[in-house]
């Protein structure tokens, strides 16, 4: 697991998907299937509560917080991604 | 067309299948009430052991009288709110009463506790504030969240560390920061490690509201809570609590000591918009809530009986939440053990209270019991008598398997993260046969 503030603020959009699936691959395992498509509540098997840990480790990760607001509006691993890369630049 | 009820299969769902299994949390009718621990369900006398009535006051002659009086001489309702149907005499006298009793300049009266967060919390947090809750909230937080305007982050649950992060990834924002805690957790019994949190409540700058609806009369010297019992009062922005556990009736309140909270009444909706309290609840309200700061001898009593039950379910083998507390959690690993566990104790005459996820942290399966001061040595000995009876028949419970666990959990996962234990106290914990007995107004041993 990346150690908290691993990743820089200007972390690229690809860096954060890898970043994003490294995390969900501790929890789902080594051979789930990741893509940007990927439905974080419906395809991964994840209850809620392990869904709120990945957000939090992620946060960790990216020195970011991710207002509950943005997390209802977020479905896909692209959405996750994209919020990250908003929220970082308006952190910057 | 598809039935406008469609989208809850999956919770009849899981109603049906726990009806089939013996019976639903939400079927249980009681025929009659016999005291503040016992009543008649299904034809049976049933000790009552998830109730919250943790002073055991329901019954009490002066608060059932003073109701009674009030009922005669006011009437049933107030049939409107305090905006637009005025106060009674009782609602300010009731809101003084409270000021005076925690040591601050005002209070507000809300009809319920729920309503007391939700209309509190929306309130005080406007468009260009922030929120910041537990990750374990109540769902009367949640609900709050969701009413205001606010941007809302969430920390993970008891962790001081992980709030200072998100409050200073907040330096340089305009706008409020109010972080919104609770004494005591309800579904676990674990307590907020309020030190820590006040300490970083001062480096930020931020507010602090603390809801103490499971402290109120359990925990201080005089019954005022967390907050007294730690000697942070004075570092406390805003308390809301609740009537409708140590007090024994229905309502909630909000008290702060900073000037003007009056203008909340003004932008509260829950507090506008709902009748407010009827006088004999007021009246049944003022009544007990005189006897809190004296009833020594009731925390005493509340205490040594949570230490009973605490330490018998674990001497016994049983995986509990982190702290003793009023509050004592069963942790099962499978809702099939949780379900079979509260049912023969049903049939046995214990009623408690199931909790299944997703309303239990971390996903627990708990078979939650809430201790009171009314409770006798034997009642409390019959529950733990009979929990271990089906533990062991049903194979789910053994001292030594118990204890390993009980020690990762503390020492490795996550618990004495969630109980801000330190290792030295956790170790103790995991070393000792059974806890000590408390002090009055409070516990003297964490685990």
């Amino acid at each position: 697991m990346t150690s908290p503030q691993s990743a820089s603020k200007s972390t690229s959009n690809d860096s954060i998907m890898l970043e994003i699936k490294n995390q969900l691959r501790v929890r789902t395992g080594e051979n789930a299937v990741l893509g940007p498509d990927t439905n974080i509540t419906r395809d991964l098997g994840l209850d809620s509560l392990a869904i709120m840990d990945f957000i939090f480790d992620l946060e960790d990760s990216f020195d970011i917080s991710i207002p509950m607001e943005r997390i209802a509006e977020v479905q896909t691993l692209s959405d996750l991604a994209k919020a990250i890369d908003i929220l970082q630049k308006e952190a910057a | 067309m598809s039935g406008i009820f469609d989208k809850f299969a999956p919770l009849q769902e899981q109603h049906a299948a726990l009806t089939a299994m013996g019976r639903s949390p939400a079927d249980i009718e009681f025929e009659e009430i016999l005291s503040p621990t016992e009543a008649i369900l299904n034809g049976k006398r049933t000790v009552l052991m998830g109730t919250n009535n943790y002073l055991g006051l329901t019954f009490d002659e002066d608060a059932v009288d003073a109701a009674i009086d009030a009922l005669k001489s006011e009437g049933t309702g107030t049939t409107g709110s305090r905006i637009a149907n005025g106060s009674y005499d009782g609602h300010k006298a009731l809101e003084k009463e409270l000021a005076e009793f925690y040591g601050m300049r005002s209070a507000i009266l809300f009809s319920t506790g729920y309503q007391a967060n939700l209309g509190a919390i929306a309130a005080l947090a406007g468009r260009d504030d922030y929120l910041l809750i537990d990750a374990d909230s109540h769902a009367s937080i949640y609900d709050a969240c969701r009413l205001s305007d606010a941007q809302v982050i969430r920390f993970r649950h008891n962790d001081a560390d992980n709030l200072d992060r998100k409050l200073k990834r907040l330096e340089g924002t305009s706008g409020s920061k109010i972080i919104v805690i609770e004494s005591i957790y309800s579904m676990l019994g674990d307590m907020v490690p309020l030190k820590d949190f006040v300490e970083v409540k001062k480096k930020h700058g931020a507010y602090l509201l603390i809801d103490e609806a499971h402290s109120l009369g359990v925990l201080g010297d005089k019954g005022r809570g967390l907050c007294e019992h730690e000697g942070l009062e004075d570092d406390i922005d805003f308390i809301t609590g609740t009537f409708s556990k140590s007090i024994g009736t229905v309502g909630g309140f909000l008290v702060s000591n900073l000037p003007g909270l009056d203008i909340v009444r003004f932008v509260s909706r829950p507090y506008m918009f709902t009748a407010s309290p009827p006088p004999s609840v007021v009246a049944s309200a003022r009544k007990t809530l005189s006897r809190i700061a004296g009833a020594t001898e009731l925390r005493k009593k509340l205490w040594d009986n949570a230490t009973q039950l605490y330490n018998g379910l674990k001497g016994a083998g049983f995986d509990l939440g982190p702290t003793l507390s009023p509050i004592v959690a069963i942790r099962l690993k499978d809702p099939e053990q949780a379900i079979a566990l509260w049912n023969g104790l049903l049939d046995a005459g214990v009623y408690t209270n199931l909790a299944l996820p997703p309303a239990t942290p971390y996903g627990w399966y708990l078979l939650r019991s809430s201790i009171s001061a009314a409770h006798t040595p034997e009642q409390i000995a019959l529950a733990v008598d009979v929990c271990t009876k089906i533990g062991k028949e049903l194979g789910f419970i053994t001292l030594s398997n118990s204890k390993k666990a009980y020690a990762e959990d503390l020492q490795g996962n996550g618990h004495a993260q969630l109980n801000g234990a330190s290792e030295a106290s956790s170790s103790a914990a995991v070393e000792a046969e059974a806890v000590e007995p408390p002090a009055t107004g409070g516990p003297a041993a964490r685990v």
